[in-house]
């Protein structure tokens, strides 16, 4: 492609991208924003291919525009629908009074001067010399990894702890959201078209996700884009109205969503005790402990986007239809009410 | 010169501040939880900008890996909200 194409390209690409942010953010229903945003997601995974980054893209494809989308939509489903209507009203209220209205205007205009700040420096940083730093360590130690893909190289080997910590943030995010209690209603069971479709799309996900696990290695994929295609099958068959979507039973579950911080853990352990640094895997060992780490990673990032779809426990049972979210009300309520009845009784 | 990395840094950081001005000011919870995502998604614009060489060239895989890092704790953070604010999403 020549220049000049590409260019148009990117600039009409950046439109669509900045119109479907806008849309979304300045939507008066909340459902259409949800959708506009996964729209946004999709193009966002066309401009990071633009920008030469396809593991980033498969990450944004399967969770920013697949799975966030999926929550968004699941948590939308709880609130009555005449509540979109409201949020328009509340914030034309707001705007009709002067404070707010001044407000509305002192935050635009310093989220305004915020991103001009952000631009300058950025335009300062590329007028100099170019950042090759990290890319020449990385690419000088490529070879002692164990792989051949740099982003997993990155991931997984010369800043594992970021890795790690990021799935400990995983595993707190779903502890939280267990704690809630059981999980939102599940779904009527499908029909004959999406039913045949669940049951096709489960096995393809299941082994695409196999796949970006072990093609991460020396290509595009690792365990996060696996982990959101193998979530990405336990959501279709919820949504095909499943009772049990795959998941092991609840102590299984437990050590399949603590398996990837725990294994990482383990190796890094270990390699203390074998007088390396923590994470310093050798170099004979790399590929093996990194497939094996990524394995566990997997999983346990299956399992925790799943349950997140879900909205917290699912019962050892199944999930019976249309209950849980009654019970879950009720057990919100019960908790709120003393500390909600003392706010009331203070404010009258 | 309006190169690539230039054009999309800056459309990274519009896409922030328009996310983040949402986040401040709309009433819905759940808006501002979309708002806080399409924050996120102009900061990994920036950063990949930050990252991209030009064409033909091996981008910086550093900030790569920081953006999937960042995708996967914005839906953590994401799918805690959510949870945590059920069927309150415009209240306040």
């Amino acid at each position: 492609m020549n220049p000049v194409s590409l260019q148009l390209f990117d600039v009409l690409l950046l439109l669509s991208i900045v119109g479907l942010a806008w849309a979304s953010l300045a939507s008066p229903d909340d459902r259409r924003s949800v959708i506009l945003f996964m729209a946004l997601g999709l193009l966002l995974a066309l401009a990071w291919g633009r920008l030469l980054a396809p593991d980033v893209a498969l990450a944004e494809a399967a969770i920013g525009a697949g799975l966030s989308g999926a929550l968004l939509l699941a948590a939308l489903r709880e609130q009555p629908r005449r509540e979109a209507p409201g949020a328009t009203e509340a914030v034309a209220k707001r705007g009709s009074s002067p404070l707010q209205a001044m407000t509305q205007w002192v935050v635009t205009l310093l989220c305004a001067g915020l991103a001009g700040i952000l631009g300058w420096v950025l335009m300062h940083i590329f007028a100099g010399p170019p950042l090759d730093r990290l890319t020449q360590a990385v690419s000088a130690n490529l070879g002692v990894s164990g792989v051949s893909n740099p982003v997993t190289a990155v991931l997984l080997n010369f800043r594992g702890y970021d890795t790690l910590l990021e799935l400990a943030v995983l595993l707190t995010a779903v502890l939280g959201i267990l704690a809630l209690g059981p999980g939102r209603a599940g779904y009527q069971p499908a029909g004959p078209i999406f039913d045949a479709l669940a049951r096709s799309l489960a096995p393809l996900l299941i082994l695409v996700s196999a796949y970006l696990l072990w093609v991460g290695a020396h290509a595009p994929g690792g365990a996060f884009q696996a982990g959101a295609t193998l979530a990405a099958a336990g959501v279709v068959l919820r949504l095909a109205g499943r009772q049990r979507i795959g998941l092991p039973p609840e102590g299984a579950l437990r050590l399949v969503m603590a398996a990837g911080v725990g294994l990482f853990l383990a190796v890094g352990l270990s390699l203390l005790l074998l007088g390396r640094p923590f994470l310093g895997y050798p170099p004979a060992w790399a590929g093996a402990l990194i497939l094996v780490i990524e394995s566990a990673a997997m999983l346990s990032i299956a399992a925790t986007l799943v349950l997140a779809f879900i909205g917290g426990r699912l019962p050892a049972h199944g999930i019976p239809a249309a209950e849980p979210a009654t019970r879950r009300r009720e057990a919100i309520t019960t908790a709120a009410a003393p500390e909600r009845g003392g706010e009331e009784q203070s404010g009258c | 010169m309006l190169t690539a990395q230039v054009l999309y840094a800056l459309t990274g950081c519009l896409i922030m501040a328009l996310g983040l001005r949402t986040a401040l000011l709309h009433a819905s919870l759940l808006r501002r939880v979309v708002a806080i995502n399409v924050m996120g998604t102009g900061v990994f614009m920036i950063l990949l900008a930050i990252a991209y060489r030009g064409p033909g060239l091996a981008p910086d895989p550093v900030p790569h890996a920081l953006v999937l890092t960042g995708i996967v704790v914005a839906v953590s953070a994401t799918a805690l909200a959510l949870a945590l604010a059920p069927e309150r999403g415009t209240r306040r």
